[in-house]
């Protein structure tokens, strides 16, 4: 049984947080994670939310507690956003290297300066070198799935890595819409209480964390990728199991949209992923066979399934972020992937920084410049003159 | 409390990686012996990340998380949340932390904490430097000291934690000595029964970095506090006692020492000695300890 809740993406989350049975939240307010924070500081007022709450006095704090209480044992939630999750990057390479599964929702939005507060993903996308996993996602009810499902990933044994939820900006995070919430228990079942491998512990003390000589340094980070090697398998099999039990899949690291017969697949994260579905629709309309691979997850990189869509399509990426120097984040990463395995082209674009919005229209944009062979290798959308 | 009467038991173990006369050893000895077994240990990057030896050994047999720099009392807070949530009230949260860790980078945790009254101990040793990375000047470091970064001796005195503390109205506070061991375990002591969060600083000097022959550790320490350059004190219900020797002298029974008597026996402060007498220089580090005794007599006698 479930019911429908209707509510912001940031609401969404609180929910879904709350519903996992966090003991504790560590958190600190920033423009537009605000709202995650305050619905999760209402849960705990109306008693729905039964962990401790840390309002801690930055977002380094909120992280390093986050570690302090995952070492000691117990499951562990937090939330931000831009400067916010900038601030904690020191933390977010302590938490993975720890092998903390600590579950945090990143709100994506633009660094300054100057000051903007709308969607852009270059936040999180920087924080990629972390060793968190990472999940993208395009509408409240895949968020509300994704942070109940990263718990049980975090979690597992065999992973023992924090998993980052992102979310674009006031896309989601302020707009309301309908979302299935199972009941307490289906998600009790779903996640049980976390088993640790190891925890700070009066009876069995340990040192964690002192001075590591290199070779075993190595094998530490060895591990950790190994650990998001087998998150790419397990990601699926906690998809099909949700499938199973709620009747919901939202995809596995790429959610595939008419790829079949495509010639031409578009390559997306976050909001302009579940804009291109319109795109994908209007074109196929018009007898254009184009396809969508949206990215759900951005680490581990699904390679082996970017060098699939590459056998029988081009790709067309487009990024909500920019690595300065080089170019789009995910246009190089699936350059790379395919480097050596494939003989598709790839065509990149930068689109949507600092929050400019990128409509269904701006994307069909885009693919039929592909598809004419006007488009070049990787550009700016928006900048040449009188448009694309 | 008489040092033949402290538990035997020890969790610092031996075969650690500290300096020879390393007041950070003796310490964690008596921290240790104070505080007991059924503890868990927050450590930020310090002399102490080294003490602790290499992984995957250990010198501590306590659960010890390593933290960073600026993260000792966050991350503290965090497992004190952890075990409150499981309803375990016995077992105490020590963070640990040098006065680098403790004045400067990570003071904003440390308030933080404090304001939102975690249960937990937080204990800055203070050898006066960023002794780990080779002797810096911190805010800790007195006057006219010699570190790799003021390499003609810092132009400021040092920052007045212990009031910054006790202006968070913190359950209990104090100052102790290596030197002081007893001193020392009564306060610990006196902090592991009270709930809430309690701040103790322990001067630590430290023979490399303030360049005195290793066993004078102790010395230090003792004529420290005899010409009055650190006090000994705790703050409980808004209200400073002076202890030991330094209460002797806020009452007047003893005469502070000048305190050329302490720092002519530091390496750091040698170009105050030669080649010629830095007259000026050593009237300021004596007129501020003057100075600094006047306020302590307006408020606390």
């Amino acid at each position: 049984m479930s019911s429908v809740m209707i509510d912001t993406g940031n609401y969404i989350a609180a929910k879904a947080a709350v519903m996992a049975r966090p003991d504790v939240v560590a958190a600190y307010p920033i423009t537009p994670q605000t709202t995650l924070v305050e619905g999760i500081a209402n849960y705990r007022d109306t008693g729905e939310f039964k962990g401790e709450y840390i309002c801690v006095e930055s977002e380094h704090s909120a992280m390093s507690a986050c570690i302090g209480a995952s070492a000691a044992g117990v499951r562990t939630f937090t939330g931000t956003s831009s400067h916010g999750l900038l601030l904690m990057h020191e933390m977010l390479h302590w938490a993975a290297l720890a092998r903390l599964p600590i579950v945090m929702c990143n709100i994506n939005r633009v660094v300054g300066p100057g000051w903007n507060i709308w969607a852009d993903e270059n936040d999180s996308v920087s924080q990629r070198d972390t060793g968190w996993i990472q999940f993208y996602c395009s509408s409240n009810q895949e968020i509300f799935d994704t942070v109940i499902q990263a718990f049980k990933l975090a979690e597992h044994e065999k992973i023992s890595l924090p998993v980052m939820i992102s979310y674009n900006a006031f896309i989601l995070s302020h707009t309301s819409m309908p979302v299935y919430i199972p009941e307490q228990e289906e998600v009790d079942d779903f996640i049980p209480k976390r088993k640790p491998l190891w925890k700070l512990d009066v009876d069995n003390p340990i040192t964690f964390g002192n001075i590591i000589l290199p070779h075993e340094y190595e094998k530490v980070r060895r591990d950790m990728q190994n650990a998001q090697e087998y998150a790419k398998k397990l990601i699926v099999e906690i998809n099909r199991d949700w499938e199973r039990r709620f009747g919901r899949y939202h995809g596995d690291l790429l959610d595939l949209y008419k790829c079949d017969d495509a010639e031409y697949i578009l390559v997306a994260m976050g909001a302009i992923g579940s804009e291109s579905k319109v795109t994908v629709d209007n074109m196929r309309k018009e007898g254009y066979k184009i396809g969508l691979a949206r990215l759900r997850v951005f680490r581990p990189f699904p390679g082996e399934e970017i060098v699939k869509l590459g056998d029988k399509a081009d790709l067309i990426v487009i990024d909500r972020n920019v690595s300065i120097g080089l170019g789009g984040a995910v246009f190089n990463e699936v350059k790379a992937s395919l480097y050596g395995k494939s003989d598709a082209k790839v065509y990149g674009y930068i689109a949507g920084l600092g929050g400019k919005d990128v409509t269904y229209g701006d994307i069909e944009k885009m693919c039929k410049k592909v598809v004419d062979g006007k488009a070049k290798h990787m550009e700016w959308y928006g900048f040449e003159k009188g448009g694309v | 409390m008489a040092i033949k009467d402290l538990p035997r038991e020890e969790c610092y173990l031996p075969g650690s990686a500290a300096c020879p006369g390393c007041p950070a050893t003796m310490a964690l000895r008596i921290m240790f012996k104070a505080i007991g077994k059924n503890m868990i240990m927050v450590v930020p990057a310090c002399c102490t990340s080294v003490i602790e030896s290499l992984h995957p050994k250990t010198s501590f047999n306590v659960p010890v998380m390593n933290i960073a720099f600026e993260a000792a009392a966050a991350g503290a807070s965090g497992v004190e949340a952890a075990l409150r949530i499981h309803g375990n009230k016995d077992t105490t949260v020590v963070a640990w932390a040098g006065d680098g860790g403790t004045y400067d980078i990570g003071l904003q945790a440390l308030s933080g904490a404090i304001e939102r009254q975690t249960n937990f101990i937080y204990i800055c040793y203070n050898n006066q430097i960023y002794s780990n990375t080779g002797i810096q000047r911190s805010g800790a470091t007195p006057y006219a000291a010699w570190t790799t970064t003021t390499v003609s001796g810092k132009t400021e005195f040092r920052k007045e934690l212990g009031e910054i503390i006790m202006a968070h109205h913190i359950p209990y506070a104090a100052q102790a000595c290596v030197a002081y061991p007893e001193d020392l375990y009564n306060k610990l002591k006196k902090a592991k029964s009270i709930k809430g969060s309690k701040f103790i600083e322990i001067l630590a000097p430290c023979p490399p970095g303030w360049r005195f022959p290793m066993e004078k550790t102790v010395e230090m320490g003792v004529l420290a506090v005899e010409t009055g350059a650190w006090v000994l004190y705790e703050y409980e219900n808004d209200k400073v006692t002076f202890n030991g020797k330094s209460k002797l002298i806020l009452e007047g029974k003893i005469d502070r020492k000048p305190v050329e008597e302490w720092i002519r026996y530091q390496g750091r402060f040698r170009h105050l000695f030669k080649p010629e007498k830095d007259v000026k220089r050593l009237k300021a580090i004596q007129d501020h300890i003057d100075k600094t005794w006047e306020l302590y007599k307006e408020k606390y006698l």
